[in-house]
């Protein structure tokens, strides 16, 4: 469980995956306008929402994240035209499985933000961090082989 | 294994302020494969990438990773210096410690450690980096000019006379924008209409511009150099081909009720309608929400009045799809709404006007055809209150927060030709502070004091009463003297603020481009790259960038249009070399990545594939990287596992989930 | 106590307890334009600000100002940078107060506090302040 070595309270693991085209840009947007957000997230840039395989999400929780947040761009505005709607389709059926398999609904998140959005992007990620400080540390997908 | 060379930027006291470099340095040396790292204040400078050139020749680095600011800033400016000192520029990664870690973080230790962790993600990837070499595309040379006003007109003008095609779409029934509503210009005191309407002449007549008014940007895909945009012309109900521009239709017109845009709704105008007189073109519109004809089905006098016969009530919407090079912004500007500022009494004296309301005041062809008067009664007024930074400077939510920046400049220029024309006017300009930095514009604000007599009196207005006589009661402070003022006035002013045209956000969402919390489109660089966007191809004029005046419009508007004709010279660009790739061994040919390319960027072959020595003829899908865009969407697709996206791979992707869960 | 630490510490309890920012202030004056009570007053609105800035809190102490704000609220409703005079002026007058012992008011004790001396506006700001 990742808990702070100096204060002992439980500072989760979070990776956030982010289009290049919209919401990285809103991180960035969020950072020059200097809108904070926990420093638990963690960006991962990707082309678009449709190059994240619901296997990196597994990856992600089995190596022990404590949640897991999907941005792309809103629908209708994808870079890519209609990259998007793959990202929305596999979520859904990825998260209904790990809903199935118990991991609790807030654990993983997909959101639409533009690059304009800056504002959008820091309250998304305060939100989904405070929701994961809620939900606890990630238990049931994290591979315990992998810890010593 | 990779030789790797981490170079952390301080960035000034951008990032070195709240994340420890030197712990980043310490931390990134003891990752696998790195061989150097090093921390400089500039890695962006050239002595910054001197030290990396230097380092990829002395060390034998076969991959770099730079934590900077984010890659969409500086990820081209590394990727060029690693290819000057020999390394493949995809072998470059950036960390991204600035504007997701520094900036945002207070925290040191937070900061530090997040932004160790984002470095160590950079190397893991960069350990899985392989060398990529760009294809090309290319540029279709025409250009997109979105916004009629001067700016559009102005990088229109300037793109066409480089010999490239411009098209110009406009949402209203003619070019001009908000230049075509001003009387005089500052700090000259032309007639606005005087030089402006040459220049809409000047386009209109251009073999290289056309012109689509009364016209909506609809949709917009595509990339640099080779966008698909559609445009919704929306029905005029005129046919432009037959028109002649007589203006019979308008004058016959019964239905004279519905205000007038142009001129900020101070009067009305018919259904059938130009905006002005010098519209271009001179193709009046009907408005179907007011035409009887369109309402009750009854009417028709239009048409029979047209003697060529190009009224056609049956016209539909058309959209049409064009293919472009490059995309200018020029979408302009509007006053804020004053709803929310029930001091001023703006909803409640039709005496109470805002400053653009005053321009088509004082305009020949304006509501009043140019006499000074009270919209009330028509009475020629005796003292006028002019109110600087109405909504500007505003830190609530009720205004803007930025100084509107010509507001000082044009109350000066209208309080000088007032007592200019009319010296038995009394004119009071209340301000906070006169800014006039321009040239010549400090020098024209105080003519307006030392040889019209305006009264300037430091301080604001706290309340505007109409009173029952008619006149306006303002009570003011005036700061240096420490009083408190109340005087009567017949007319106030009010310098609204201004703001992004409302049509820029959905613009933005299409274009992809970045706009801040005033919706002001973001520019690449704010000192050094002011008239582009982050998103390449796409450019900036005018005030949708930031407030600014005529000037300097034109003047981004001719960046702009350099900035264009730079793309549009280029036979063809480099494309993005991150495209996917199927591996022969494990494809099995059975078309699920073909299904989701947006692109059709994936066909077929048949080839002899020696599969750990049993050779024999498989089907297996092959990428075009000429249409091939990045997107990744056949890679997750792919049953097998067999499509990979170059640069951001399965294994690379994974490497750095895993450095960040570590 | 030193001088010095105490300006510093009244000062930081006027913001404290106003909630405001006074360096928000950009001095456009539309407190005094608005103020009702301008000419009653010899610290003005917008001087208040420069007061609080400063810490000469106790000259607003002893201000006639103090206790002639009406406590009508104009100048907060209409101050274009949240800096909100009307708040400073109850912050001072709370710091007055407090400094006399009487530290807050509970709506039950105003019968038996109720001392004709007391300035109309302390209490109407009393009740504003802890009206929750």
């Amino acid at each position: 469980m990742p808990l702070n070595e100096k204060t002992g309270e439980f500072t989760p693991k979070i990776v956030a995956f982010c289009c290049n085209w919209c919401s990285y840009a809103g991180a960035d947007l969020a950072g020059s306008s200097r809108l904070a957000y926990p420093a638990e997230v963690k960006i991962i840039r990707v082309p678009c929402s449709c190059r994240v395989n619901p296997m990196f999400i597994l990856r992600a929780f089995e190596k022990g994240a404590d949640g897991v947040i999907l941005c792309g761009c809103h629908p209708g505005d994808c870079h890519y035209s209609t990259g998007n709607y793959y990202a929305r389709r596999r979520m859904t059926l990825l998260f209904s499985m790990l809903d199935y398999i118990g991991v609790e609904k807030g654990r993983t998140r997909v959101e639409w933000v533009s690059a304009a959005e800056g504002v959008k992007f820091s309250t998304t990620m305060n939100e989904f961090a405070a929701k994961i400080h809620e939900l606890g540390p990630n238990v049931r997908l994290e591979d315990l082989r992998c810890k010593n | 294994m990779q030789r790797i060379g981490v170079f952390v930027c301080h960035c000034g006291s951008n990032i070195a302020a709240t994340v420890d470099v030197k712990k980043v340095v310490e931390m990134a040396a003891r990752e696998p494969g790195v061989v150097h790292a090093e921390d400089y204040q500039y890695m962006c400078s050239e002595a910054g990438q001197a030290k990396i050139a230097a380092a990829i020749a002395e060390k034998k680095l076969t991959g770099i990773v730079v934590c900077s600011c984010s890659p969409r800033m500086h990820e081209a400016t590394f990727r060029k210096c690693a290819e000057r000192a020999g390394l493949n520029p995809y072998m470059v990664e950036i960390a991204n410690i600035r504007e997701h870690c520094s900036w945002i973080h207070k925290n040191m230790e937070e900061a530090t450690e997040k932004a160790v962790i984002l470095a160590r993600a950079a190397i893991a990837k960069v350990n899985l980096n392989a060398p990529l070499k760009p294809g090309e595309s290319r540029v279709t040379k025409r250009a997109l000019v979105i916004g009629g006003g001067i700016a559009g007109i102005q990088s229109a003008l300037d793109i066409a006379d480089a010999g490239y095609e411009v098209d110009i779409v406009e949402k209203t029934p003619s070019i001009g924008g908000r230049m075509a509503q001003l009387d005089k210009t500052f700090p000259t005191l032309d007639c606005s209409a005087c030089i402006l309407t040459p220049k809409m002449v000047e386009a209109a007549a251009h073999e290289k511009i056309n012109i689509y008014t009364y016209s909506e940007v609809e949709k917009i895909s595509g990339f640099v150099g080779d966008f698909t945009v559609d445009i919704r012309k929306k029905a005029r109900s005129i046919d432009a081909n037959k028109c002649t521009g007589c203006g019979a239709c308008q004058e016959k017109c019964p239905s004279k009720k519905s205000l007038s845009e142009f001129n900020r709704g101070l009067n009305t105008r018919s259904a059938i309608y130009t905006p002005f007189a010098q519209a271009i073109p001179n193709v009046p519109v009907i408005d179907r929400e007011a035409c009887i004809k369109f309402k009750t089905g009854k009417c028709g006098i239009c048409s029979k009045v047209c003697a060529a016969g190009a009224v056609d009530y049956e016209q539909k919407d058309e959209i049409f799809t064009e293919k472009y090079g490059a995309i200018v912004v020029a979408t302009g500007f509007d006053t804020i709404k004053l709803d929310k500022y029930d001091e001023y009494a703006y909803n409640q004296s039709k005496d109470v006007i805002t400053s653009l309301e005053l321009e088509r005041v004082m305009n020949a062809a304006g509501p009043t055809k140019g006499h000074l008067e009270r919209l009330s009664d028509g009475k020629h007024p005796e003292h006028i209150v002019f109110v600087q930074c109405v909504g500007s400077r505003c830190s609530d939510e009720r205004g803007k927060p930025y100084c509107s920046k010509i507001c000082c400049m044009y109350t000066a220029k209208h309080a000088m030709l007032i007592r200019d024309k009319y010296p038995d006017v009394k004119v009071t300009v209340f301000y906070i502070d006169v800014r006039t930095p321009g040239k010549n514009f400090d020098e024209f604000y105080r003519r307006a004091v030392e040889e019209y007599g305006v009264n300037y009196i430091k301080g604001q207005v706290g309340k505007v009463a109409p009173q029952p006589d008619g006149s306006l009661l303002v009570q003011a402070s005036d700061l240096l003297d420490n009083k408190q003022i109340k005087m009567k006035a017949d007319m106030v002013v009010l310098a609204t603020a201004i703001e992004p045209d409302p049509s820029v956000r959905p613009l933005a969402t299409m274009l992809t481009a970045s706009i801040d919390t005033n919706n002001f489109l973001t520019e690449a660089h704010p000192k050094l790259r002011p008239v582009e966007s982050p998103t390449a191809g796409i450019f900036l004029s005018g005030v949708c960038q930031g407030p600014k005046d005529i000037p300097e419009t034109v003047a981004q508007a001719g960046a702009a249009a350099v900035k264009a004709i730079g793309l549009l010279a280029k036979d063809k660009l480099t494309t993005n070399p991150c495209t996917a790739k199927a591996d022969e061994l494990l494809c099995n040919g059975c078309s699920t990545c073909a299904n989701v390319c947006p692109y059709g960027a994936i066909s077929y072959e048949v080839k002899l594939i020696n599969d750990h020595g049993v050779r024999e003829d498989r089907r297996i899908a092959v990428v075009n990287n000429a249409l091939c865009q990045g997107c990744g969407a056949c890679t997750v697709a792919c049953p097998s596992g067999a499509m990979d996206l170059q640069g951001f791979s399965n294994r690379q992707i994974i490497a750095e989930v895993d450095a960040i869960c570590r | 106590m030193s001088n010095v630490s105490k300006i510093e510490k009244q000062a930081a309890l006027i913001r404290e307890i106003s909630g405001v920012n006074p360096y928000k202030c950009m001095k456009c004056g539309k407190c005094s334009a608005t103020c009702p009570a301008f000419d009653e007053m010899d610290i003005k609105p917008h001087q208040f600000v420069s007061y609080v800035q400063e810490g000469n809190i106790a000259a607003l102490a002893e201000s006639k100002s103090l206790w002639k704000c009406l406590s009508c609220f104009a100048c907060v409703e209409r101050c274009p940078r949240d800096v909100k005079p009307a708040k400073l002026i109850d912050a001072a007058r709370q710091i007055v107060e407090r400094e006399k012992g009487g530290d807050y008011l509970m709506a039950d004790e105003i019968p038996t506090l109720l001392d004709p001396e007391l300035p109309q506006q302390l209490l109407v700001s009393a009740f504003r302040r802890y009206r929750r």
